[in-house]
This record gives C-alpha cells, structure tokens and sequence, in this order.
C-alpha cells in the first residue's frame, strides 16, 4: 500500500529527528555543566587567539588557494550529474532489453571521452 | 478495537516493528493509532542510536588497544578490563574541559558543525537491515539514500574548517573538499554494480539477491568501494584533511571540550556505519550458515567486525600519501576501474539473467569466475 509506503518515511524523518538531537543535548549538557561550575568557562584574549604554534597570526585568515581546487569541483560536477543518471538504468536494466545497454555503453563512453579529454589537457594532475 | 498490524500491510514484514507495534497497540485505542506507529518507530530508533553510539564508543577503544599491539605497544589498559571504559572515561574528561571559540571564528557556524558531522553517521542507518525482516524503513531508494545523506559530512568538514578562522583548519578543509568529493565518484559509481545485480536500491534486497556474497562476484566493486570510503572517512592512507605534521589537527585544530568530542566521534563511527553498510552490500549482511532469522544479526556483527578490523590494520600498516598522489589515484586509476567494473557486470547481466531478469547462484559463481581475473588483471 502507498499509504503504508509513505509512512516509513516518516519514520525516517523520525530518525532524523532524533539524529539532530543527539549532538545537540550533548551540547546543551556541557552549557549547563558550565552554569553548575562543573566546567570552566573564563575566555580570555590570549585564550581565543587562533591558534598558530605560538605566533601572532600575520594577515587575515583568508589566504591564497591554488586554482586547482576550482577544476576539480568542476569535474565533480560533469561526473556526478553523469552517475546521477545511471543509477536508475541500473536498477531497471535486468528488464531491459538490448537497446538500454547499448544506450547507457554510449552513454559511458561520452563520459570517459570527456575524462581522457580531461586527462590530455593535464586537468587531472596537481601542479 | 485496537490497533494491530494486518498481513497485508507492508509493515507485516517487519517482525521487530510488528511486535513492538501489537504489543503497544493492546493499550492504545483505535483512534490513536498514529502514535503507535511514531511510539514503536522510536523503540527501533533507540536500539539502532544507541547501537551506533556504543559501537564507536568501542571502536575507539578496539582501534587505541590493536593500533597500540600492532606498533608494539600496549594501548589503554587501565581503566576497567582491558582498558574497556577508557571511552567513558575520554568524554567525561572532554565534558569538564573549557570550550573556547576563537576571535575570528563565524560562532553559529562553528556551533553547527558537530550536528552536521554527527546528523549523517545516525540518519544513514535508517535503511540498513539489521537481520532478516528486521530494519527501520526499507526504503526503494536505499542506495541513493545512503550516498545523499554520506554527502553532508563534506559540508561538515567544510563548515568547521571555514568558521574557525583558522588557516591550518582552512587548509584542511579545502583539501579535504577536494579529495572527498574526488573520491566519491568512484564510491558511488562502485555500488552501481551491486544495484545492477541485485536489480533494485533497497538495501533489503540486495541482501536477498546475495545467493554468493557480492564480494566474490565484485571483485573490483569492493576494491573501489573500500578505497574510496576509506577517503571519505579520512582514514590514514587518505588522511591529509588532519595531517598532523603539516596541519596541526586539520579542520577541527580550534575545537575543544564537547564539540571535540563531538566531532571525533563523528569521524570514529563514521567507520563503523560505513563497515555496516559494506558488511550489508558486499558480504551478505545478516545472510549467513548455521544461524537463521533473527540470529542473523550475529552474522551482520560478525561481518561488521571484520571490516573495521580491516580498517585498523590499514591504518596500522600505510603511511600518508601526497595529495597530488591522492588525486591521481581517485582520477586516474579508480574512476576508470569502477568503469570497467560497470561494462563487466552489464554484459555479464546481460547474457546470464534469465527472463524474470533474476540471477541464480550458478550464473553469480560463473560472473566471479570472470571477474575475479578481470580484477586482478587490471589492478
């Protein structure tokens, strides 16, 4: 029954529910343990300092990123969308007949065209 | 009348849902019936949180005591037999520790971190089966629920290391953004073939279809998967996100106190869901000899218990890569290999299935007589 179907998701939901709870009162535990001085809480401007092996911090704390970083979630993109695609080929393939597999092997070999097109321009190595 | 689950139902397959729901449903009037569902839902989430938050509990203790035999020495030994409460022990002392949050740190964002990093170790249980006819939602799209949810903890990572206003944190998290949504094509593109074979996403059935344990029939599958987890759980071969010699702690330097806790545990029973989901999808899950029904559930920890032994002697045994080396890896020898994996087992699904589409155990012996070649040819 869908109505029975659907309500397993609200089960899930429940989970999740509870899964936001968890880290929350443990979060909320350690405040109350500060108010009931089992914990210490006396920040100081030394104490909230960022952390550096002991020196002053020099320059914000953005600093310079190589450009790689900016490809790669590029590449991320093209493929994931691509697997997004076959995962419900796969699921109905076994039912399928041989048009579907010689879609989704088209489809396959426009992905690695891509990736060895990736490959040749050197967009897969960290320089 | 009372509340009370009928055969026809899809909830008459779940025996533990069944009970608990028939036995609360005797108190309960017809009329309510909707907090019978959410009261016995939550009983079977107390059990699986629970299980989740002891099992890393333990985990620490088993990866701090067989780390610590295999580098010849002793570990934690002193607090309790073996040193087992030593985890009690560790989060009691984190609790009474000052929790400091820097200067320059985004605080709603640093606050939010140890949710977010913990939300999907809890959430991504909810589809894996525990035993036969056993499990919280046997959702159809369980694979792909599974990847979605996993998906977060990059966000996690990359919330912590931007709202600390650290730069070593800074670092940590750009490049673990970078090697782990590198590395989970590869992971995602490794369970295409489970699905291909079992023919459905619901992690309940992949365990029915599992007639030779799919870690025979795929080979490369597990190859790919164990690797590509590995990284997005930032174990040691892939652990440059909190290179201590280069980074301090990585993403997580300015955490203290509970939300150190917090986010350790995060990481720690990331393993042990993750060995879940792989005892689930490669080994059989709770399907096993000698133990039926709901004593499967034996089998699942044993299977489970054999991953994350597997995860530890990995840790203990490979020293940490480059990251240039660590991209090139995931690039340009697991994304094409889970590739090859998929062509395989397409054509061999393709010439073996029979006309309902169903695989026998005869046809899976003859695909890991194929693949298990393949495997070793090609990696």
């Amino acid at each position: 029954m869908v109505d029975d179907y659907l309500r397993q998701y609200g089960l899930v939901a429940i989970l999740g529910i509870v899964a936001v709870i968890v880290p929350t009162s443990m979060l909320m535990l350690s405040w109350a343990a500060s108010k009931v001085k089992i914990r210490p809480q006396k920040p100081s401007d030394v104490k909230s300092e960022v952390y550096e092996c002991g020196m002053q911090t020099i320059g914000g704390k953005w600093g310079q990123f190589n450009f790689r970083f900016y490809l790669y979630a590029l590449l991320f993109i093209i493929f994931d969308v691509g697997v997004v695609f076959i995962y419900p080929w796969a699921v109905k393939f076994n039912q399928l007949g041989l048009f579907a597999l010689i879609a989704m092997m088209v489809f396959i070999l426009i992905l690695m065209l891509g990736w060895v097109y990736a490959w040749r321009k050197q967009d897969l190595e960290w320089r | 009348m009372n509340c009370s689950i009928g055969p026809d139902s899809l909830f008459h397959d779940n025996v533990l849902y069944r009970h608990i729901y028939n036995a609360i449903g005797e108190f309960i009037p017809s009329s309510l019936c909707w907090l019978d569902h959410i009261i016995s839902g939550f009983l079977i989430i107390l059990i699986l949180v629970n299980g989740v938050l002891l099992g890393a509990a333990l985990y620490v203790w088993l990866e701090r005591r067989v780390l610590g035999r295999m580098q010849n020495r002793l570990g934690p030994n002193r607090w309790g037999p073996f040193g087992l409460l030593q985890p009690i022990a560790d989060l009691v002392k984190l609790l009474t520790k000052e929790d400091l949050v820097p200067q320059g740190a985004d605080r709603i964002a640093f606050l939010m971190v140890p949710i977010v990093v913990v939300f999907p170790l809890i959430a991504g249980l909810a589809v894996v089966p525990i035993a036969r006819n056993t499990f919280l939602a046997d959702l159809n799209i369980g694979v792909l629920y599974l990847v979605a949810i996993t998906g977060l903890s990059t966000l996690g990572i990359f919330m912590a290391g931007w709202s600390s206003g650290n730069r070593y944190a800074m670092f940590g998290a750009m490049r673990g953004v970078a090697m782990l949504i590198s590395y989970e094509i590869p992971t995602v593109l490794s369970m295409v073939g489970i699905v291909l074979l079992a023919g459905s996403m619901s992690l309940v059935d992949v365990v029915n279809a599992q007639h030779l344990p799919f870690i025979v029939v795929q080979p490369l599958g597990i190859l790919v998967f164990l690797l590509g987890i590995s990284a997005e759980l930032n174990r040691t071969p892939f652990d440059i996100v909190e290179a201590e010699s280069e980074l301090v702690a990585g993403y997580h330097t300015e955490y203290s106190g509970i939300k150190f806790a917090l986010v350790q545990m995060a990481e720690f029973g990331g393993v042990v869901a993750a060995s879940a989901v792989a005892s689930t999808l490669f080994l059989g899950g709770w399907s096993g000899p000698f133990l039926s029904g709901q004593l499967g559930a034996l089998w699942f920890l044993m299977k489970l218990g054999f991953f994350v032994f597997l995860f530890i002697w990995i840790r203990a045994t490979f020293p940490r890569l480059r990251i240039d080396q660590i991209m090139a890896f995931a690039w340009k020898f697991l994304f094409p290999l889970s590739l090859i994996n998929i062509f395989a087992t397409t054509l061999q699904v393709y010439w073996l299935r029979d006309d309902t589409g169903a695989l026998s155990r005869g046809d899976l012996g003859l695909m890991a007589a194929i693949n298990i070649p393949l495997a070793l040819v090609t990696s």
